[in-house]
Parts: C-alpha cells; structure tokens; sequence
C-alpha cells in the first residue's frame, strides 16, 4: 500500500503503455482477446485513479501523491508528477472515458483491431500524463506524444475525408506548442538568470514569481502568455482557431470523438488555468477582456452555426465550441465560483459531449448516415436509447439536477459577481448562450428522434443491446451524481483552487 | 632526427587515421584474391578497420597525451574525438548495409568500401585540423573520394549524372573556399586559426577585406552542407547516388562539414562575429524554410529526403549563430541523433530497392504496413524523429538547437525554427500516411540481409534511448565544448 501510494501516478502513466506493449504481442487475428485486454487495462488504469479519488485529501492545496526524480540532471529536466484539486477530476475523466471508449468500439471497429486499442491506449497515457506533469519540459513531451496516437485514430479508423482531418488536426496543434515551446524555454532562461538555478519545475517557477526574484518584464511577459495561449487556444479550440475541430471531430471513428471532445479539448482550458493564469499574473489582466469577448464570441457563434449544421456529428462538434466558451469565460472571471465553475463545466462536456457522440456512433453503426434530415421518429424502434439520449441532452442543454446546470449556474454566478469592467453586460450576452444551447440540442431531438418513422430503413432498426447500456449507463449516472450531489467533486477542488485565486507568498510542495 | 616540424608523438595523434589508411589499402588489395561470391569479405575487412581505430580513439581519448602535433597543424582535442567517433558510427552502419545493396547492383567492388575508409580519414583531419591548409587538403580528401562513390554506378546514367554535377559545383565552391583561405592569410600572415583570430581581433571591425575573406569562406562552406542558396546540387546528388552512399554523405560528411564550420567560425572568425551571425541568420532561415516548404512537393522519397536535409542543415545552422555552450552542444549532440535516424530511415529506402523494383518513390511504400509491419513502425519512429517528436531522439536534438537561439535572445529566429518544424510534420506524415493509411499495391516484400538488419535494430535502439533517457549521451556531447578552449 505504501509503495501504492508513492508510485500511483507513475503507474497511472505506465499501466495503458504496458497495455500496448502487451497487446503489441497478441496475435493480430485474434480481436475478441485483443478487445478484452484493451479493456482489462483500461479498467484497471480507472480502477487505480478511483485510488486517487480515495486518497486525496480535500484540505490541503498543493500538490498531492507528488513524485519529482532527476530525468536529465544536466539542464535541470526532472519527473515531476502531482495532482491537485484541478487536475484531480480531469484525470479520473481521462481514465473513466478511456473505457468507456474501448467499451463503444467493440462492435464499430472491425479493421485493425490491434492497431486501434494500442493507439487508444498510448493515447490514454499521453492524457493522463499532460494532467500530471509539473515539469514543463514533461508536460511538453506529454503534450506532443499524445498527438500522434490521436492522429492515427483519426486517419485510420475515421470517416470521409479523414486524412484531410487528421493532417489538419496535427498541423493546428503542432504550430502550438511549437510556439509554447518557444516561451517555456523562454521562462527556463529568464528563470535561470533570476535566480541562477536550471529549472522547468512548475512550482518552483511559481514560487519565484509568487516572491518576485522572478520578476517578468510586462511587455516580455505580454508575448510569453500569448505564446502560451496560441497553443491552448488552438486545443480548446477558442474562436476563431476553432476551425480544425468540425473536421477532426466529424471524421474521427466514436472513440476518437468521445476522446478529442471529452479530454483532449480539456487540456487546452487546463493549460490556460494552470499555466497562463499563474505564470503571467499581468498579462492575464491585460488581455482578459480581449479572450473574454472571444469567449462570447465562440458561445454565440458555436451555437448559431451547431443549429444550421445538417450532419449530426457536425452538430456536436460545434456545440462543443459553444460549451468550451463557457469555461474560457468562467478561469478569466477569477473567482471561487467561476473557476470552479469552468472545472465542472469541464467535466460536465467530458460526460454530455461525450455521451451525444457515443450515441450518435450507435445511430451510425446501424443507419451509416448522420444526416439528420434521414431520421425522424427513432423514439419508436428504439425507446430505450431515445430515454438515454434525451436524459444526455438535458444534461447538454443544463437542465436542474443534471451536471451540465451546476457548472453553468456556478460560471454565471462567478461572472457576474466578477470584478472586471463590463461583467454584467459579458455574462448577460453569455448567459444567451444557454438558450440557443436549448434550442438547437431540442430541436434537433426532436427532428431525429420525435414523431412518425419517415424512412423505411428506420423503423426495425434495434434498440440498446446490452453492452451499449453498458457504456450508456455509467454516464447517466454520473450526469444525476453530478447535478444532485456536485459538493463531493466540488469539495476537492476548494482548497486548490482558492490558493490559485489567492497565491500565498511561499508555497509549499508536498512531497 | 627529429626537427621541430616533427616530433615522436605526432605519429600516436593520428594514429586511428592511420589504421584506416591502411585498411583502406588493405582492403583494395584482398579484394584482388576474392571470388565473385566471397565480396562480402571486403566489408568485413572494412568493419575491422572501423574498429581498430574505435579502439585505438577510445585509447587517445583516455590516456591525456598532448594532442597537439605537425607544428600545431593539428589539434585532437575532444572536440575532435568526438566527432571522429560520430563518423566511426555513422561509417560502420554505412558498412553494414552496403554489401546487399551493391551485389544487387552487380558493383561490388573492393574500392567501393577503400574509398568510403578513405573519405573518413578526410573527415577525421577536418576535425582535427586547426590549420586552414591542412583543413583545406582534409576537406578535399573527403570530397574527392565522395565525388567517386556518388558515380559509383558506373552504366547507371542518374548516378554518373549526380557525380558529375557534384563534382563540377564542388569543385568550383572549393575554389571559392580556397580564395577566402587566401585573403585570411594575406590578413593575418598565418593559416592557423587562432593567430588568424588574435590578428582579426587587432584589425577594425568592419574592414572590408576581412568582410569579402567571410564572405567567401561562408560560400564555400555552405555549399559542402547544403546551405540556401548554395543547395542545388544536394537534391539531384541525393537522387542520383546509390542509395547507401546518399546514406553516408548525408551524415557524416554533413557532420564534418559542419565540425569545420564550427572550428573556423568559432576559432578563427571570433572576433567578425558581428558581421557573419547575420549573414549566416538570413541563411539560416532561408535554408530551413526552402528546404521544408520543397520537401512537401517531392514524389520521390530520395528527394524528399534530401530537402528534408536541407532543412535539417537549417536548423543546424542555429546552434552556430547562438555560438554558446548549448549551441555548439546542441549541434554535437544533434549530429550523434541524426547519425542514428536518418542513416535509420535511409536503411529503409536501401531495403527498398529490391532486383527489379527501384523503390524510391513514395507511393512504392503504399499498405507497408501490411506488408512490412515491422519496418513501417520503424520508418514511423525514424520520421517522428525527424520531426522532432518526443520520446524520440530528434527531439532532443531540436530542443537544443531552438534552446541555444532563445538563451542569446534570438526570439524571431527561433519562432521561425519552430513553425518550420511545425510545418515539417505535413510531408513527414504524408509518408506516414501512405503507409499505414493506402491499400497496398505489390505483395513485393523487402529482403532484409543480416546487415540492414543489424543496422536497424542499432539505429533504432538509439534512437529511442536517446529520446527517453539522454543524460549519457548529452554528458558525451559535452566534449565538444573543448572548441572553446
């Protein structure tokens, strides 16, 4: 247990790579065994993230479970994991959604089964280790790493154009984090002059700055930050970089979906939460209204141009930016309930988004069209996913008592107890969005699965079978847990969040 | 017997230099008694040779001699060393993939493996040398012997073509060099670089003939690594020579190339740093941006490669215009990196060409991956590492030279580098989908001899390593630091 507790977020990182290589071994020919193990891994990794969950202790702010070993002592690179109140969730969403993802691909992928499981994997570990890192020069690693597997999901097992999406999709993101790469060697060297120590270790950067021997010139610091901010921006995506994802997000197979949508997009918003946020302090001043009018900007237009979209994938994909705009809006409000907010918002997205995308990938595998103009009526053939998905959209659209009204309520209530100019005016236009969120999620609920079965091909199309349920459920549940009781994920995130709001002057790093 | 221009030690300095040399003869002359089937032997003898020198600069290396000899001609410090054992790698690899590839050309000759020795001990002295006569004839050794083996396919048109053009431009860019070497003496009255940089020092900074000596000095030594716009040549030579040999100048003779630019720039043109950092900027950026942006058009993976080198040389060029530890670090450990991953990918493309199958197009790779799973997965991680990706080695590479740029505040620079790698990834991955991602077209597999084997799994296994855990390997690279000495 002991040894359990100091190794668990190496293990986290290293059990879905073992995975892959185990799987790497397997006969090719043999998928069921192949499906079976992709799972067993992915399920043991959120079995030992539950371990987290369970271990965390609420109080404290700084990083827990932290482990920090010499990797290239010569230029003062180390392994340095932690979690905290912020990334703690968003793990365990990364480890949850993994499984959940093997689970929907057991039937949809057919062709190079091997292939696919040990891309999941390999992509289960760059997730996990992006939330973990606290070396910068890691999380870059992490950060890229995951590119790769993403991008094969995309260009093998993806739809129509699918080699266009991919190379768009790796070409968005590789130009930024080549531009984050620029600015965190950049900090290594403005740090290392300050304070005359060889470091990327993130807190301790924190610390310098948080006592001010790491003073950054504004004008330095304004290009730091946006440096930063172009990497994430293109990840969230934050409009108008948001024009790789529509692409990505429609070709890619459903695991790919679930995936890009539910924890890939999140590390662009933690990224600006944990990186631009702390780090340029007066920059972040500075160009808050600048990425709040984005924000709105995104929230509008996303959802204007999710209510015209014909392809049902398509539709999701640009809700997405609309739902992401929030939780820009929510970090740059900086109080308790927006930032909060944003964190909840953002596993409320992983949970609803995800949910839509698997069931979409179930209408697909039976009908092999998205159009929505080729359903109507599916509520008869198939009640059961019709309940399913109607419970997934309320949770969407932010209804009481689901997750998706918590995470909404907390960002509005934050932005407009927020002490920025003009909050009331930003979060009226903001809180806008909910409603045309309501109105195309229903509208098109109602034109794909409400009133008489129009085409012939839809009326014997078969309801949930058991594994799909089996994918469905644990969602659901989570979306109820979620909207009744949030106090049990809202209280681990409390301490860590308050300290990013309110830096004491030296902090503390557990060990 | 001895006089000051020769002295007992001078003979143990270039001793490795030596063996070689004798390898070389050596190998030309059992050729003479070997049957048609027994060639294989020649490669052997030539491996054996690589690694008595090894052993016999690993022993340099630790027994601290004064590694200073021929009157101050030449300077083996570790600097040196190091890069020697670069070219030992990168040549031994060579080795091991050629005798398959040349029996398929019907060339296997024992001068092929004499002239790549001989080549090699070209290189070793351009490293050593701190002479500019002594580097002029170490530099002419390698690229006499080179132009050779680019023609070595004697009844194949492209390759006598490649020769030819090679040699025409090469020539003529060593007159260039050698007018420049000219006016540095006329200056300074010395061809050792470091009277040459005490006498720049005492001249005024921007005087015009020091400026044409630089000037001239930096046409001719771009034009050995493929600088724009002195590039032309490097496509054509890349597509035209056997592939093994494209393999080997795009490595080691690059390296040296570069180890000379290093040792003049650093050494003896200190002092007009001012007027070639932005000389050599401009360069910079031209070269990595040509070579990228015509590297995404190229059908053939020769060619592509070669822009892709090109670009590489760009990058390169970064470490030199920081000029500061993690620079001249940064390049020494790049060139170790790109030792393993492009003589890696280069393996494949040799492997690739099969009896009646040229095998250097890129759609000739199309379904790899169901033909040759292995091999794809290798090319994928020897791409990557071209790229630049972690876990791989040529990340770390990169991240030295993009490091060094922005330790000297040289930010539009390295924003340039990286949108560069950014844009790389485009015709790296189309490789990459053509591969893994195209429905094969032949059931023709690769034949993978023992060598290219070998080579693989060396080059892969480094290439790796490197990437994961690079301490051992950037605390060797640190030798070169002694250029500053």
């Amino acid at each position: 247990m002991e040894f359990f507790n100091s190794y668990i977020l190496t293990l986290l990182i290293l059990t879905p790579v073992v995975g892959a290589l185990v799987l790497a071994l397997l006969n090719k020919e043999k998928a069921e065994t192949l499906r079976r193990t992709a799972f067993g891994f992915g399920l043991l990794t959120f079995v030992f993230s539950l371990h987290l969950v369970a271990r965390f202790s609420s109080g404290q702010s700084g990083f827990q479970f932290a482990e920090n070993h010499a990797w290239i002592p010569a230029y003062g690179i180390r392994y340095h994991v932690g979690v905290d109140g912020i990334s703690l969730w968003l793990v365990i969403l990364a480890t949850f959604l993994t499984v959940v993802s093997i689970l929907a691909s057991w039937k949809g992928i057919e062709k190079r089964v091997k292939e696919f499981f040990i891309f999941i994997l390999l992509l289960e570990a760059g997730m996990i280790g992006v939330f973990l890192s606290l070396d910068l020069f890691l999380f870059y690693v992490f950060w890229e790493v995951m590119l790769v597997p993403m991008y094969f999901l995309i260009g093998i097992w993806g739809h129509g154009r699918r080699i266009y999406a991919a190379v768009k999709f790796i070409i968005y993101t590789a130009v930024g984090s080549a531009l984050m790469l620029v600015a965190i060697l950049s900090l290594y060297f403005l740090n290392a002059r300050a304070t005359g120590v060889y470091t990327f270790d993130f807190p301790i950067w924190l610390n310098n700055i948080a006592s001010n021997r790491l003073w950054i010139d504004p004008h330095i610091q304004n290009w730091l930050f946006l440096a930063f901010f172009a990497s994430f921006a293109i990840k969230v995506p934050i409009f108008p970089l948001h024009t790789w994802l529509p692409d990505a997000h429609t070709e890619a197979p459903t695991a790919g979906s679930v995936l890009l949508a539910g924890v890939l997009l999140k590390m662009g918003t933690y990224g600006l939460l944990r990186f631009n946020v702390q780090l340029f302090p007066e920059a972040t001043r500075t160009f808050t209204p600048f990425i709040i009018t984005l924000a709105i900007i995104g929230i509008i237009y996303g959802a204007l141009v999710a209510m015209v979209q014909p392809d049902l994938k398509r539709m999701v994909a640009y809700s997405s930016v609309s739902h992401l705009g929030f939780v820009v809006l929510g970090i740059f409000v900086f109080n308790m309930q927006g930032v909060e907010g944003a964190i909840y918002q953002m596993l409320n997205h992983g949970i609803s988004t995800g949910g839509l995308f698997l069931i979409v990938g179930m209408i697909y595998e039976r009908r092999h069209t998205r159009e929505i103009a080729e359903f109507g009526g599916l509520a008869t053939p198939m009640p059961r996913l019709a309940t399913c998905f109607m419970i997934i959209t309320l949770s969407s659209i932010g209804l009481p008592l689901l997750n998706g009204f918590v995470g909404e309520f907390l960002i509005l209530v934050g932005g407009f107890g927020a002490s920025i100019a003009r909050a009331k005016l930003y979060t009226s236009l903001a809180a806008t969005g909910v409603v045309w969120g309501a109105v195309y999620m229903l509208w098109m609920y109602q034109r794909v699965m409400l009133g008489e079965v129009t085409h012939e091909a839809n009326k014997s199309l078969p309801d949930l079978s058991g594994r799909e349920k089996w994918v469905l459920v644990p969602l659901i549940l989570l979306a109820l847990w979620m909207g009744i009781y949030p106090q049990f994920f809202l209280r681990k995130m409390d301490a860590s969040v308050s300290r990013l709001l309110n830096p004491p002057i030296v902090m503390m790093v557990q060990k | 017997m001895f006089n000051q221009y020769f002295q007992p030690n001078d003979i143990l300095i270039i001793y490795p230099e030596l063996l070689l040399a004798l390898f070389a003869m050596g190998v030309m002359i059992i050729d003479l008694f070997l049957d048609r089937a027994w060639k294989v032997l020649n490669a052997f003898t030539a491996l054996v040779g690589i690694a008595y020198a090894a052993y016999a600069l690993y022993r340099l290396k630790s027994n601290a001699l004064n590694l200073s000899g021929y009157n101050h001609a030449i300077l083996n410090d570790s600097f040196a060393i190091y890069f020697q054992f670069v070219f030992l790698i990168a040549t031994a690899l060579v080795i091991l993939i050629s005798a398959r590839y040349l029996s398929i050309e019907g060339e296997n000759r024992g001068d092929y493996y004499a002239l790549i020795l001989l080549s090699l001990i070209g290189m070793n002295f351009m490293v050593m040398g701190i002479d500019l006569i002594t580097l002029y004839i170490a530099l002419e050794l390698m690229a006499v012997s080179e132009y050779i083996l680019v023609g070595y396919l004697r009844t194949n048109r492209q390759s006598n073509e490649a020769a030819m053009k090679f040699f025409l431009l090469g020539a003529f860019s060593s007159g260039i060099l050698l007018y420049g070497i000219s006016l540095l003496y006329g200056i300074s009255g010395s061809t050792d670089l470091r009277v040459i940089a005490q006498r720049l020092a005492e001249r005024p900074s921007h005087d015009p003939i020091a400026l044409v000596a630089v000037v001239t000095l930096t046409a001719g030594l771009l034009f050995k690594i493929g600088g724009v716009p002195f590039h032309q040549w490097l496509p054509d030579a890349y597509e035209g020579a056997p592939s093994t040999i494209t393999t080997f100048i795009s490595v080691a003779p690059k390296a040296a190339s570069f180890a000379l630019i290093l040792r003049i720039f650093i050494v003896g043109l200190k002092p007009l740093e001012t007027s070639w950092v932005p000389v050599l900027s401009v360069v910079c950026v031209l070269t990595m941006t040509l070579g990228n942006i015509t590297a995404i058009s190229q059908s053939n993976i020769k060619r592509l490669l070669a822009y892709s080198s090109i670009a590489h040389a760009g990058y390169l060029l970064l470490g030199l215009i920081a000029g500061n530890e993690y620079g001249i670090t940064g390049i020494a450990i790049y060139f170790l990196v790109y030792a393993f991953m492009n003589i890696g990918i280069w393996t494949l493309v040799v492997a690739m060409r099969r009896k009646d199958l040229i095998g250097d197009q890129i759609q000739d790779m199309a379904g790899m991956i169901y033909k040759n799973p292995g091999a794809a997965v290798l090319m994928l991680v020897f791409l990557l590492s071209l790229a630049g990706i972690p876990p791989t080695a040529g990340f770390i590479g990169k991240y030295y030279l993009f490091a060094s740029v922005i330790q000297t505040h040289h930010y539009v620079l390295a924003v340039i580098a990286v949108l560069n790698a950014a844009i790389s990834l485009y015709y790296y991955f189309r490789v990459v989908v053509v591969m893994f991602m195209s429905e094969k077209t032949d059931e023709e597999k690769m034949t993978l001899s023992p060598g290219v084997l070998t080579s693989l799994a060396v080059t892969l296994v480094f290439t790796l390593l490197i990437g994961i855990y690079p301490e051992p390997f950037i605390r060797f690279a640190q030798n070169s630091l002694s250029l500053f000495q």
